[in-house]
């Protein structure tokens, strides 16, 4: 491929996600309540899977847990508003930073567990997440079954918002930030090496990689990313609690980023959006058997493409551009 | 003491229990490698079916059998119609399929015989001889039926032409073929057996902790785990590893931690050996040419 080819490629991409942002923003003043309430869990959720793909998808390692963190985020921000009385936004970047450190920490002992052993780790945090939130020598920070309420921020600077407009741009400017470091992270020399790993990884350590360290690292930065999108979730819901962040949520993460598309940063978006409506769709379908429904649609989506969204779009791309050449 | 001995022989009852289930997930693994997730809701589904049965006034041993053969057919076909068009798909969108089917028989289970919590029989008489005051006779009958179970398979896999045949299969699908080995039949075979144990494994659990759609959850988890700590590709390991962590749950639950956290205690225990343990206790130690 020319480099003018490349050009035109990348040029394309910047104008897509122009218009995607556009669309965006434009949403605040189109949709309502609910639906901003949606939007706004929408973009929570896609930082969550962003943050999960850079661990399964670019680095290898299956993580069944996310929700953990994921629900980690959300205590932190939680706990930090009620009793520390931090401002909203301040506890999203420290609810990305405790958990990265706890991913980190965890990350450390499974560097020897690989595959379905970490899966199985992995699991085990997630199973044991709401029960440690509900552990009653920590009720007096979690509030226990009850959890912690919250406010909903307002507006700042005398802005035309409401609060549901407020929450759904603020979690959009956290997005494309987190977006913007993801995308970073993943062209530079990091990105490089946590691929490598997760290709080859005895490979990547006889070429000097320090596969500890890196792979380590994915998994604080992965929780990280997770926790935001968990602080952001529980400002928009107002509410915390330990039923709210069970062993589902963190199968739903899973299985947002493989309908997505695995080890793609645009995976995410489409992943979250698949967690966030097809349940409730499959509702409208049948009543009774709701998720009889959903597991119907998850099994004929994986068959069609088993790449995930991403994967069929890139086929269709190269198919499209195998036939008209230039 | 007794207490102690108590404790230790009913968490025995239960590991077997999760031995069973375990070694249908050690079937399903040594054939494809891969971990069928839905295989507790599988056989919590066949349980059901086997409760229908029995409302319709079956004896409990010809309900068994039917159940069992049924289980056997509609994991074969599960096999042939769902997880076969996928074995070219990547590992992760596999998983998503298993996680399909699991949230398909829980949702199935739920509409067809509701949520309620439903008692089943045990097939073993409470005054039988070999029950006593430290054990139950289900718990002795259950215990029972998961080593004989084992035997079973074992002299299946060691002694019989069709069980060379699939471990044949499983260990190298192409050079089967090229001896006339029938690698797809061996794998809906597996995939059979594996649903058959499931379902025996779902009868004996069912008169323990009752039958409702969301009776597995919790024993696939500690399969998984067992099989996991026996080694995943040995069938005796998952058996002694389900016996494993069926003790260490019930006596971590009853004198160390109280039964709010023992599930998270059982967890941290198992990988903590597993740190220690990578393969398992009885696992073969994975050596990668570079």
């Amino acid at each position: 491929m020319t480099s003018r080819a490349t050009d035109s490629i990348s040029r394309a991409m910047w104008l897509s996600m122009a218009a995607l942002l556009v669309l965006a923003v434009g949403l605040t003043f189109i949709a309502k309540g609910y639906q901003l309430f949606q939007a706004t869990m929408v973009v929570a959720y896609a930082i969550a899977l962003l943050g999960l793909n850079m661990l399964t998808g670019y680095n290898g390692q299956i993580s069944l847990g996310h929700g953990a963190f994921f629900a980690m985020g959300a205590y932190t921000t939680g706990i930090l508003m009620e009793h520390a009385d931090m401002a909203y936004w301040a506890t999203v970047p420290t609810a990305g930073v405790v958990c990265l450190c706890i991913g980190y920490l965890f990350g450390r002992p499974a560097l020897k567990l690989e595959g379905l052993y970490l899966a199985l780790a992995t699991f085990a945090l997630a199973v044991a997440m709401p029960q440690l939130l509900k552990y009653k020598h920590l009720e007096a920070w979690t509030g226990g079954v009850q959890g912690i309420v919250l406010m909903k921020p307002d507006a700042p600077w005398g802005l035309p918002l409401n609060q549901d407009q407020w929450v759904y741009l603020f979690s959009l400017a956290v997005a494309v930030v987190m977006f913007w470091i993801a995308h970073n992270l993943l062209q530079s020399g990091t990105g490089r090496a946590m691929r490598a790993i997760r290709d080859h990884g005895m490979a990547a350590e006889a070429m000097g990689v320090d596969t500890r360290h890196y792979k380590s690292m994915s998994f604080g930065v992965s929780a990280a990313f997770t926790g935001v999108g968990g602080a952001l979730s529980a400002i928009a819901v107002q509410f915390v609690s330990p039923d709210s962040f069970t062993l589902f949520l963190s199968i739903s993460l899973l299985v947002g980023i493989v309908v997505g598309g695995v080890g793609t940063l645009w995976g995410a978006l489409y992943g979250a959006v698949f967690i966030m409506f097809v349940p409730n769709l499959a509702e409208k379908v049948s009543k009774a058997a709701p998720w009889a429904v959903y597991g119907v649609v998850l099994i004929l989506l994986m068959f069609a493409m088993p790449g995930g969204v991403v994967g069929l779009m890139r086929k269709i791309q190269s198919t499209w551009a195998a036939r008209s050449p230039r | 003491m007794n207490e102690l001995l108590h404790q230790t022989l009913s968490g025995l009852a239960t590991g077997g229990i999760y031995a069973s289930v375990a070694l249908a997930l050690v079937m399903i693994y040594q054939a494809t490698h891969d971990i069928n997730f839905a295989q507790g809701e599988m056989a919590m589904f066949s349980t059901f079916v086997a409760w229908m049965l029995l409302q319709l006034g079956w004896s409990y041993w010809a309900a068994f059998a039917a159940t069992v053969v049924l289980s056997f057919v509609v994991a074969a076909a599960i096999e042939w119609a769902v997880i076969r068009p996928m074995h070219n798909a990547p590992e992760l969108s596999v998983v998503v399929v298993f996680i399909g089917l699991l949230v398909i028989f829980h949702s199935l289970a739920g509409w067809l015989f509701g949520y309620t919590i439903k008692q089943f029989p045990s097939p073993f008489a409470a005054d039988a001889w070999y029950g006593s005051e430290l054990m139950s006779a289900h718990e002795v009958g259950a215990i029972f039926v998961a080593l004989i179970m084992v035997a079973l398979l074992f002299s299946f896999f060691r002694l019989t032409p069709l069980g060379l045949a699939m471990r044949a299969a499983a260990q190298n699908a192409t050079s089967s073929r090229l001896v006339g080995i029938s690698v797809g039949r061996m794998l809906m075979l597996g995939w059979g057996l594996a649903g058959a144990i499931g379902a025996v494994a779902g009868m004996m659990v069912a008169p323990v902790v009752y039958l409702d759609p969301n009776m597995m959850t919790g024993v696939l988890l500690y399969a998984f785990a067992g099989a996991l700590i026996g080694g995943i590709d040995n069938p005796v390991g998952a058996v002694l590893g389900g016996f494993i962590v069926g003790v260490l749950e019930n006596l971590l639950g009853t004198f160390v931690v109280g039964t709010e956290l023992k599930l998270s205690v059982a967890l941290v225990l198992i990988v903590g050996v597993l740190i220690v343990r990578p393969s398992g206790l009885l696992g073969k130690k994975i050596v990668t040419r570079v």
